[in-house]
């Protein structure tokens, strides 16, 4: 009997997941924490975000002893390209990053390739009090999480649009091409394969579907033209009296602001809804603009930090995670203000300290309520991404 | 007796010098090679982490079944002929008119601040004096153009990328005219062009037929220094260059960063194909050259002695300045970016001004720029140690480096960084090497190296021997010859060469990102990161001390001199 259980555990050795240092033990994570020095690869094109990562790094130094550094990305994809080169080349141990702001195609190429270290998000001491019913925070575009990323902000869809020109909101995908054929070159999106870019063109296609829900399973060769072809005729309608006829587009999101800014265009999309008001209040957006949300709601997600697998500091990183989790660091981030990122707790876990602090926040004149933001849909499989992305690439990208 | 003599030099020449040249050799060509190899493996379908094995060609099928290919190769091939080309005409043009004049001394002084404008910076710069929501637009609008709105116009961007051979020109005039004034040094133009003009030739004319020979044949490696960098950059095409399709270049960086990472092989098979465009164009050009030559000695025959000659001068000054003007006010916007409160068209200047960029960004920057200078003074502290002892070797041996040996010191600028920093990379890992700040030095001393060698090697050479001979005569070593005689009497081509290393260091993106695995930022990679967001305000400050960077060691170069041998005039002019 006692040989069995042996036998039994080492069968199953190769296929339990161990994360050393283990989560459980927090006390033991936060004492091997300090004195770490954790390299956060995030994307550095957004002022506001930088800013909060030094906020986040201040706190966990002065709380921790944690040094955080933040390398500043122009594409996520770099540090996951880094770290396959790593393991390449043999360094398991101690790579040169540490954590990682993820979601979507980078996390699924990442967690099927064996590149992140984990389970570790759901033993965090501040999963208590995350959201994990009502928040897409255990799945990322439909891949199970499976406690290989720690969620930290909310995101959905919104519109921003200068009420100087465009006098309502625009409820539809429809609305947007009959407005933008009305009003020729003042509409664009940024190129895809840029994350937002592809975004809208998943928001179009979610938006034009009758029924979206066929989006959840991955893309079958059979019904992927059916599918898809209405996004397609959609598109050739809507390049023409894009900005600059289709012919160039901004290269992210933020360098739309810049052309809103410029008066160049008039309506833009945004994955933060917070984004406009914080846009706002650093003089990069006319006080003019606002924002909306499309009649059937618009895409979700939340966004993750992940460790890889040869962090040579993944205590420290953990700690780090398990901070930005904090109703502190939460309400910081919520502050539009500050960055304007929707939160990923559950109110009603909170303290009515923590509670009244959510509660307090000014959201913006350009901010819509939660109640406003309306229904969140849900994020088409990666593989939906990836083939709309690829296919568009070639039709009105730099395939053409 | 000449025989004794070589000996007697070669003799002379102590162990650690001999070693010198091999070992300057190594630390330039060893880095590219192994990356080239680490490109040519998964080229080949052979990245084993992402369970790839080769050999197979698959990925270069999958290259040329990407549609935008053809577009692709020809933005290439087209911006960067027709920027170097373009570059070439401006910058004979202003020396054969001006050269020896006032306002040629004057372009001479305004160098320095235009070559050290880091290439992203003028894009931006450009970009935003240029656009139809850009400085002159708004200057004209709404009183002359009519447009209370920016015009739905492509001019950033556009398909034949004529604004970034615009941008890529207002880099490269500088950077040739640069060399052509250290070339001239050796070519005597003012002779040639006294006998020319006594010959009734006229001033451009005489000097096209008498100098530009001469001069050519000095800046030619130069030249194709600047065909293959305007063929494979990066920064400068993502700003002013289209992007459906962007160039080669531009393409090998996405697919080099794709999620899928079995897209890197793709990006591998085309870093090969963008080496092999480079060769070929270089051959092209080099067969231009020798027609242009043949068509030049029957124009020099004709015997014609140019007419026109004022109109000439008056175009070559206007092109020079259209050069220029637009990297200064590229500069004046980034500096009303950094303090501008909201600015909207069609506005000239900003509705309010604050500080407030500075104080968000500035402590960082300023951080930024002490890590910058770190990197950049290393490297060119090692650069500058291995190209002195190759100069003082090859001259106390008597053997001038050969042809043979000039081109692989050129090799590492003709090879196009995406071809083979990817595969460096994976080679350091390899040798256990830790990422930080050692391995990003010794990938900018790849391109420091050549640089420094490029701007000190002719002066150095073309310095008078019988100075030696003389010190040498009343018995000093070849030590002290070295110390006391040559050293300071070349230190303004010293602390030049210096100056073009810090410039090139600041100016590194992808060896300082690569490499150095996002651990050591720059002013340059901080700026590039920011320049994907278009915070205008943020890149206004992170441009200006990039800038300021590549600036100040110039200005060292300039004043240092003068100041230092202010009794000695003829040292310093």
């Amino acid at each position: 009997m006692k040989n069995f259980a042996m036998i039994a555990a080492l069968a199953a050795a190769p296929f339990a997941a161990f994360a050393t240092p283990d989560p459980a033990d927090w006390d033991a994570v936060v004492a091997e924490a300090e004195g770490q020095t954790v390299y956060w690869n995030a994307w550095g094109g957004s002022t506001t975000t930088n800013d909060f990562i030094a906020w986040v790094g201040d706190r966990v130094f002065e709380e921790y002893g944690v040094t955080l550094e933040h390398v500043k990305l122009t594409d996520t994809a770099d540090a996951v390209t880094r770290v396959l080169a790593e393991k390449e080349a043999g360094e398991n141990d101690d790579g040169a990053i540490d954590m990682i702001w993820i979601n979507g195609a980078n996390f699924a190429a990442m967690k099927e390739a064996d590149l992140l270290f984990g389970p570790f998000a759901e033993q965090l001491p501040n999963w208590a009090i995350v959201d994990s019913e009502g928040k897409t925070v255990q799945t990322d575009f439909t891949v199970p999480v499976e406690g290989y990323e720690s969620p930290w902000a909310m995101a959905q869809v919104v519109f921003m649009y200068d009420t100087a020109d465009i006098a309502a909101p625009l409820g539809s995908m429809s609305a947007i091409l009959e407005w933008a054929q009305a009003h020729p070159g003042r509409f664009t999106y940024p190129q895809p394969p840029d994350f937002l870019g592809s975004t809208f063109l998943k928001q179009a296609l979610v938006d034009l579907l009758e029924d979206p829900s066929v989006l959840q399973a991955p893309v079958s060769d059979e019904t992927y033209d059916e599918v898809t072809a209405p996004l397609w005729a959609y598109l050739d309608e809507l390049t023409p009296v894009l900005w600059r006829e289709g012919r160039a587009y901004p290269a992210t999101g933020p360098a739309q602001l810049q052309l809103i800014a410029d008066g160049e265009v008039d309506l833009a999309i945004s994955f933060s809804p917070g984004e406009a008001t914080a846009a706002i209040a650093n003089d990069q957006l006319p006080d003019t603009v606002r924002t909306f949300v499309l009649d059937k709601g618009t895409i979700g997600n939340a966004s993750f930090v992940a460790v890889p697998y040869n962090s040579g500091s993944a205590a420290g990183a953990m700690v780090v995670a398990n901070f930005m989790l904090s109703a502190e660091s939460q309400v910081r981030q919520h502050d539009p203000e500050i960055l304007g990122y929707g939160t990923v707790l559950n109110m009603d876990a909170l303290g009515a300290e923590d509670r009244a602090a959510f509660d307090a926040l000014d959201l913006g004149v350009a901010t819509l309520s939660p109640a406003d933001l309306g229904a969140v849909q849900d994020e088409p499989h990666p593989s939906w991404m990836t083939r709309v992305t690829d296919d568009w690439v070639m039709r009105y990208g730099s395939g053409q | 007796m000449i025989g004794l003599c070589v000996t007697a030099l070669v003799n002379n020449v102590p162990t650690v010098l001999r070693f010198l040249p091999a070992l300057t050799l190594f630390a330039m060509l060893g880095p590219v090679l192994a990356g080239l190899w680490g490109t040519v493996l998964p080229a080949f379908g052979h990245i084993p982490a992402a369970g790839l094995t080769g050999p197979s060609f698959d990925p270069f099928h999958a290259l040329f079944s990407w549609g935008g290919l053809g577009k692709a190769v020809r933005l290439s091939i087209t911006t960067g002929v027709v920027a170097t080309a373009l570059s070439l005409m401006i910058v004979a043009l202003i020396t054969a008119g001006w050269s020896g004049t006032r306002p040629f001394r004057f372009m001479e002084r305004a160098l320095s601040p235009l070559l050290s404008v880091p290439h992203a910076a003028a894009a931006f710069g450009l970009a935003f004096l240029i656009a139809p929501s850009g400085w002159i637009a708004r200057a004209l609008s709404p009183a002359i153009t009519g447009w209370d709105r920016p015009p739905d116009l492509l001019i950033v961007q556009d398909p034949l990328g004529l604004a970034m051979i615009a941008g890529l020109v207002l880099k490269e005039v500088p950077f040739l005219l640069l060399m052509t004034i250290a070339a001239m040094g050796q070519a005597q133009p003012r002779r040639s062009l006294l006998v020319a003009q006594a010959l009734g030739y006229g001033r451009i004319t005489g000097w096209l037929k008498t100098v530009f020979p001469r001069v050519y044949r000095q800046i030619r490696l130069p030249v194709y220094v600047v065909i293959a960098y305007s063929m494979s950059v990066v920064d400068v095409a993502v700003i002013l260059g289209p992007s459906t399709p962007p160039t080669l270049s531009v393409q090998i960086v996405k697919w080099m960063g794709d999620p899928d990472l079995s897209m890197r092989s793709t990006g591998a098979a085309a870093a090969l194909l963008q080496l092999g465009l480079v060769v070929l164009v270089l051959v092209f050009w080099w067969f231009g050259e020798r027609l242009v030559a043949a068509l030049g000695n029957r124009w020099i025959q004709s015997g014609h002695r140019g007419s026109h000659d004022r109109i000439s001068r008056g175009i070559a000054l206007g092109l020079g300045a259209l050069a220029a003007v637009p990297v200064l006010f590229g500069l004046a916007s980034l500096a009303v970016w950094s303090v501008a409160g909201f600015w909207s068209f069609p506005d000239v200047l900003p509705d309010s001004f604050s500080m407030r960029t500075w104080t968000r960004h500035g402590p960082d920057a300023f951080a930024t720029m002490g890590e910058t200078f770190l990197v950049a003074g290393i490297a060119v502290v090692f650069a500058l140690g291995l190209v002195l002892g190759c100069l003082e070797a090859e001259y106390r041996s008597g053997r001038q480096m050969g042809r043979f040996g000039v081109w692989l010191l050129y090799l590492p600028l003709l090879v196009p960084q995406t071809a083979f920093l990817p595969g460096l990379q994976s080679l350091l890992l390899n040798v256990g090497a830790d990422v930080g700040l050692v391995p990003v030095v010794f990938a900018h001393l790849v391109f420091v190296l050549p640089y420094v060698f490029l701007s000190l090697g002719d002066p150095w050479r073309s310095w008078d021997v019988r100075n030696a001979t003389v010190a040498q005569a009343l018995g000093a070593s070849p030590v002290r010859v070295f110390w006391t005689i040559r050293l300071p009497m070349l230190l303004r081509p010293v602390l030049t060469a210096m100056a073009v290393g810090v410039a090139v260091s600041v100016g590194q993106y992808l060896a300082t990102l690569l490499i150095g695995g996002g651990r050591v930022s720059t002013l340059t990679t901080e700026a590039v990161a920011l320049a994907s967001g278009g915070d205008r305000r943020a890149i206004g400050v992170y441009g200006l001390l990039q800038t300021l960077a590549a600036l100040l060691p110039f200005t060292f170069a300039l004043v240092l001199p003068t100041i230092i041998w202010r009794n000695r005039r003829g040292l310093h002019e």
